[in-house]
C-alpha cells in the first residue's frame, strides 16, 4: 500500500469526525432531488479555507460520496434521482418499493455504494498516474461513440416498445439542443423567449419527467404510495448481504465500469451508472426482471456511480482536469490553498494526498453504518407519512431543487411543463427515461462530433477519425454488441429449445 | 398577531436605519456575490481569492453563488432587475458581455451593465505539449504556412477569447489554422495533453497550472509575465497581440453612485494588497485596476477591438 504511514493521519479525531459529518450531510442533501453533490460541496469551500488541505480533501470528499449515494434515496421512494448519478437506479428501485421491498432496496444500495466507493478510491490510490492516461486517450470521438453506446441503452429499456423508446429519445435529443450552445455559442429554439436561453437544465429537468408524475398519480390514485408488506423489518441486512454475496461478480464489474467511466472527463455518473446497468442486465440469469424491480439493477447503479468519486479524483489529482463537476468545484479550492496538482503531488505533497485517499476510505467505510441507519430513517418517513403531507412536501422539495441549481426561476417554468407533459404522455405508453437519455448523452455526442468532424476537415480523414482509431472501433464493437446481442441470444436459445425435437 | 406588528415595526425602523445610514457605514451586512458561470472555472476561482481579503479588510462577508446558463447571458439579463443597494454584486466577464449583445438578442446591453471594476485579466496564450515539435512561436508558424488548414488548435467555446485569438493571430501571421471549439478551458487543455490537437489557446494560468506538461509559444501582454520571465509576448516577436479574458465586477444600475464608487475603492484596494497580487500572479493571473472613473474608456477601448475582431472571425455581421 503506497503512503501506508498517512493512514494515521487520516484517523486523527478531528479527520474522523470530518468524514463522518460529510457522509452524513451528504447523504442528507444528495437524497434531495435538486440538491446535487456540486452544490453540496461548493457551499462548503469557505469553510474548507481555514483547514489544512488534506483535511480539506477529506471533508469535501466525504461529502460528494454521500451525496452520490444519497441520490439513490428519493430514486428508490419517490421514482425520483436525487443525483443524475441515480437515473438508473429508479428502474429497478422504485418497482422494487412499489412491491414493499424499498426497505431492501435502500440497504442494497448502501452496500454496493460503499464497495463501489471503496473499488474506486482503491484504483484512486494504486493506480492513478497510468489510469490519467486513459482520460488522454479519449478524444472527441470516443466520446460520440460512448454517447451513442449510451443511447442503444434505450433499446433495452424500452422494451415491448421500442418505436416509442426512439420518440421519446428524439425529443430529449431535441431538448439537449435548446438554448446557448455550449461549444458553437448558436442560440437554439428558444423561440425569442429568456425563459430557454440557459437550455434546458438536466436536473430540474430530471425532477420534472420523474417526480411531477409521481405526484400528480399519488394525488389522482387512492391507493398508498408504496405497499407496506405486513411485516416491515428493519434493515434487512442480513438478506441484503447475502444478496449481495450472490451478486459479487455484478458488484465487481459495475464499480470497474464506474471507476473507468469516472476517469473520463465530463461523462459522470449518470453514464457510468447506465452503462453498468445495460452490462449487468446483459450478464444476468434473469434479464427479464430487469426494470421490474430486479435487485442486480440498483447493485449496478449505485456500485457503478460511487466508484465514479474515486475514478473521478484520478485525472483530477493527475493532471489537473476535474473529472466530474464537483470535482472541479475541488480542484479550485486547491488553487485557492495554493496545493499544484499535477503527477509531482502524490511523490512532492504525498502527505496531502495519501492522508486524503484514506480518508476517502474511511468515508466510505463510515457511509455503511450512516447510511444504513439515515436509509432506514427515511424510508419509514416516506411509507408512514400520509399522502396529505408527504404530497406538498415533495411537491415544495421540487420547486426549491428546481431553483437551487442555477438559482434560476426559469428552470422552475421548464421543471413544471416539463412534468405534466411527462405524466399525459406516461398515459400514452411513453416513459422518461429515453427522454432524459436523449437529453444528458445527446449534448456529449453533439459535441464529440462537431470536434471529431473538425478535426477530421483539417486533416483530410474523416473518416479514419471516426472508425479508424482503435479505441473508437472498441467502442463500436461494443455498440454492435449491446445491439445486436439480445437477436442472437434469442436465436440461440431457439436452436437449443428445438434441439429434442429432432430426437 | 402582536409579536407580528412588533416584528413589522422593528422591520421599518431597520430599513429606514438602512436608507438614512450614511454611505461611511457600507457594508453592514454580507454581501451577495453572483458568478454567472458554475462553480470551480476561473470566474469563481478569482472571487473565492477575493473572498478572504474582504472579509479582513471590511469585516463582511462576500457570499459567492453560482447562476449559470447561457454564457452567462442568463444572470446578465437579470442582473438590472436586482435589487440596487449595492449587497447584489455580479461578476462581469469580456469578451462575453460586448460580444452577446452584438450576436443576438440576449436580455442585456453592454452600456446597460454598470461595472464598477475591472480587476485582472488572463492573457492569451498559445501553448503547445511538453514534447511537441513546435520548439518556438516561429515553428508554429512555419508549419502552419506549408499546411493551410491542417494545424489542429482548441480552445474553450466560440465567441470567446480563445477563438478571438486564434482568429487575430491568423490574420496577424497570415496563416490558416482549425480552430476546435471545446466546452470549458478543462476540456480543452484534456485534448492538447491527449494530442487531439496539435495546439491549444489558452491562457496564462493555463500555463501555470500545467507547467510541467505544457509549453507556452507566447503571451498575448504588453510586457512579459512575472511569473514566466522565460515566455517571451506576441508583441517582441512582431505580433500585435495583447488581451484575454478580463474580469469584472458589476452592480444593478439602480445602485446608487456613491455606493458604486465606495465599491469600487474597496475592490481596487483588495487589487493593491501585495499578497493578494501575488497569489493571482503566482496562478498566472494578470492584474489590472480599471475603476469606476476610468470604465468607460476602458470598455469603449476594448468594444472597439473586440467588434472588429468579432466581424474579421464571421461571429457576427
Amino acid at each position: 500500500m503506497p503512503g501506508i504511514e498517512y493512514l494515521i493521519d487520516a484517523l486523527t479525531p478531528y479527520h474522523l469526525a470530518l468524514a463522518l459529518g460529510g457522509v452524513v450531510a451528504g447523504t442528507i442533501i444528495g437524497s434531495l432531488p435538486g440538491l446535487t453533490a456540486t452544490m453540496a460541496v461548493a457551499v462548503l469551500v469557505p469553510l474548507t479555507f481555514a483547514m489544512p488541505p488534506e483535511s480539506a480533501l477529506i471533508l469535501m470528499g466525504a461529502i460528494y460520496t454521500g451525496a452520490i449515494y444519497g441520490g439513490a434515496y428519493s430514486a428508490i421512494l419517490l421514482n425520483t434521482p436525487g443525483t443524475p448519478s441515480a437515473i438508473a437506479t429508479t428502474f429497478d428501485g422504485y418497482p422494487m418499493a412499489k412491491k414493499g421491498d424499498g426497505d431492501l432496496a435502500i440497504t442494497l444500495a448502501c452496500i454496493a455504494s460503499v464497495f463501489g466507493g471503496l473499488i474506486g478510491a482503491f484504483f484512486l490510490l494504486m493506480l492513478s498516474p497510468p489510469l490519467a492516461k486513459v482520460a488522454l486517450a479519449f478524444g472527441p470521438t470516443e466520446y460520440f461513440w460512448l454517447a451513442v453506446f449510451g443511447l442503444t441503452l434505450i433499446a433495452s429499456l424500452s422494451e415491448g416498445d421500442l418505436l416509442k423508446g426512439l420518440i421519446g429519445a428524439c425529443f430529449g435529443l431535441l431538448l439537449a439542443c435548446v438554448g446557448v450552445a455550449e461549444i458553437s455559442a448558436d442560440i437554439r429554439f428558444t423561440f425569442e423567449t429568456k425563459v430557454l436561453l440557459g437550455g434546458i437544465e438536466v436536473v430540474s429537468a430530471l425532477i420534472g419527467l420523474y417526480c411531477v408524475p409521481v405526484l400528480i398519480d399519488l394525488v389522482a390514485v387512492p391507493d398508498r404510495h408504496l405497499m407496506v408488506t405486513a411485516d416491515t423489518r428493519g434493515v434487512r441486512l442480513r438478506e441484503s448481504l447475502a444478496i449481495s454475496w450472490k451478486g459479487k461478480w455484478n458488484l465487481i464489474r459495475s464499480s470497474v465500469i464506474g471507476t473507468f467511466v469516472g476517469i473520463l472527463p465530463g461523462a459522470g455518473g449518470s453514464i457510468a451508472g447506465l452503462v453498468a446497468y445495460s452490462e449487468a442486465r446483459r450478464a444476468s440469469k434473469n434479464p427479464q426482471g430487469f426494470g421490474k424491480g430486479e435487485p442486480e439493477g440498483v447493485q449496478a447503479t449505485e456500485s457503478a456511480n460511487n466508484a465514479t468519486v474515486g475514478g473521478g479524483f484520478i485525472p483530477t489529482l493527475v493532471l489537473g482536469i476535474p473529472g466530474t463537476p464537483p470535482d472541479a468545484v475541488i480542484l479550485g479550492a486547491l488553487l485557492v490553498q495554493g496545493v499544484r496538482t499535477g503527477p509531482n503531488l502524490f511523490t512532492t505533497q504525498g502527505s496531502i494526498v495519501y492522508t486524503f485517499i484514506y480518508g476517502l476510505f474511511i468515508a466510505t467505510i463510515l457511509m455503511l453504518p450512516a447510511g444504513l441507519l439515515i436509509g432506514r430513517y427515511a424510508y419509514r418517513s416516506i411509507v408512514t407519512i400520509p399522502k396529505a403531507m408527504l404530497v406538498p412536501t415533495v411537491a415544495f422539495m421540487t420547486l426549491i431543487g428546481s431553483y437551487a441549481i442555477r438559482n434560476s426561476i426559469s428552470d422552475i417554468v421548464i421543471m413544471i411543463v416539463l412534468g405534466v407533459f411527462a405524466w399525459v404522455v406516461g398515459r400514452f405508453g411513453f416513459s422518461a427515461s429515453p427522454i432524459v437519455l436523449g437529453l444528458i448523452l445527446g449534448r456529449i455526442a453533439e459535441q464529440g462530433f462537431v470536434q471529431g468532424w473538425t478535426i477530421g476537415e483539417a486533416t483530410e480523414n474523416i473518416a479514419g477519425m471516426f472508425f479508424g482509431r482503435p479505441l473508437s472501433m472498441a467502442i463500436i464493437a461494443f455498440i454492435a454488441i449491446s445491439l445486436f446481442y439480445p437477436i442472437f441470444k434469442e436465436r440461440w436459445l431457439n436452436k437449443k429449445r428445438r434441439v429434442p425435437d429432432v430426437d | 398577531m402582536k409579536t407580528l406588528k412588533i416584528s413589522l415595526a422593528a422591520m421599518a425602523a431597520v430599513a429606514a436605519a438602512a436608507l438614512s445610514a450614511p454611505v461611511q457605514a457600507f457594508p453592514e451586512k454580507p454581501i451577495s456575490y453572483i458568478i454567472a458561470f458554475g462553480p470551480g472555472g476561473e470566474s469563481d476561482i478569482s472571487a473565492r481569492y477575493q473572498q478572504p481579503f474582504f472579509k479582513k479588510m471590511f469585516n463582511q462577508d462576500l457570499v459567492i453563488s453560482y447562476k449559470p446558463g447561457g454564457g452567462g447571458a442568463v444572470t446578465w439579463a437579470q442582473l438590472n432587475a436586482m435589487k440596487g443597494d449595492g449587497y447584489t454584486i455580479v461578476g462581469t466577464n469580456l469578451p462575453h458581455i460586448v460580444l452577446q449583445p452584438l450576436q443576438k438578442d440576449v436580455g442585456y446591453t453592454t452600456d446597460g451593465l454598470a461595472n464598477f471594476i475591472m480587476f485582472h485579466y488572463t492573457p492569451d496564450a498559445l501553448v503547445v505539449a511538453g514534447d511537441s515539435p513546435f520548439k518556438t512561436l516561429k515553428d508554429y508558424v512555419e508549419y502552419a504556412k506549408k499546411n493551410p488548414g491542417k494545424l489542429t488548435t482548441s480552445g474553450s467555446g466560440k465567441a470567446t477569447a480563445n477563438h478571438l485569438a486564434q482568429v487575430t493571430f491568423d490574420g496577424l501571421a497570415g496563416i490558416k489554422t482549425s480552430y476546435v471549439a471545446f466546452k470549458g478551458t478543462g476540456a480543452s487543455v484534456q485534448a492538447l495533453l491527449g494530442k487531439q490537437v496539435m495546439a491549444s489557446w489558452g491562457y496564462t494560468t493555463v500555463g501555470a497550472k500545467h507547467a510541467d506538461k505544457t509549453r507556452m509559444l507566447a503571451v498575448a501582454m504588453d510586457a512579459r509575465h512575472p511569473q514566466f520571465p522565460n515566455v517571451p509576448t506576441f508583441k517582441e516577436l512582431g505580433f500585435d497581440l495583447v488581451g484575454g479574458a478580463f474580469r469584472g465586477i458589476a452592480v444593478p444600475n439602480s445602485t446608487p453612485k456613491d455606493v458604486q464608487a465606495k465599491l469600487s475603492d474597496m475592490f481596487l484596494q483588495i487589487n493593491k494588497d501585495p499578497e493578494f497580487r501575488k497569489k493571482m500572479l503566482a496562478d498566472g493571473f494578470a492584474m489590472i485596476d480599471v475603476g469606476m472613473n476610468d470604465m468607460k474608456a476602458f470598455m469603449d477601448k476594448k468594444k472597439k477591438e473586440y467588434a472588429a475582431a468579432a466581424k474579421a472571425a464571421g461571429i457576427v455581421k
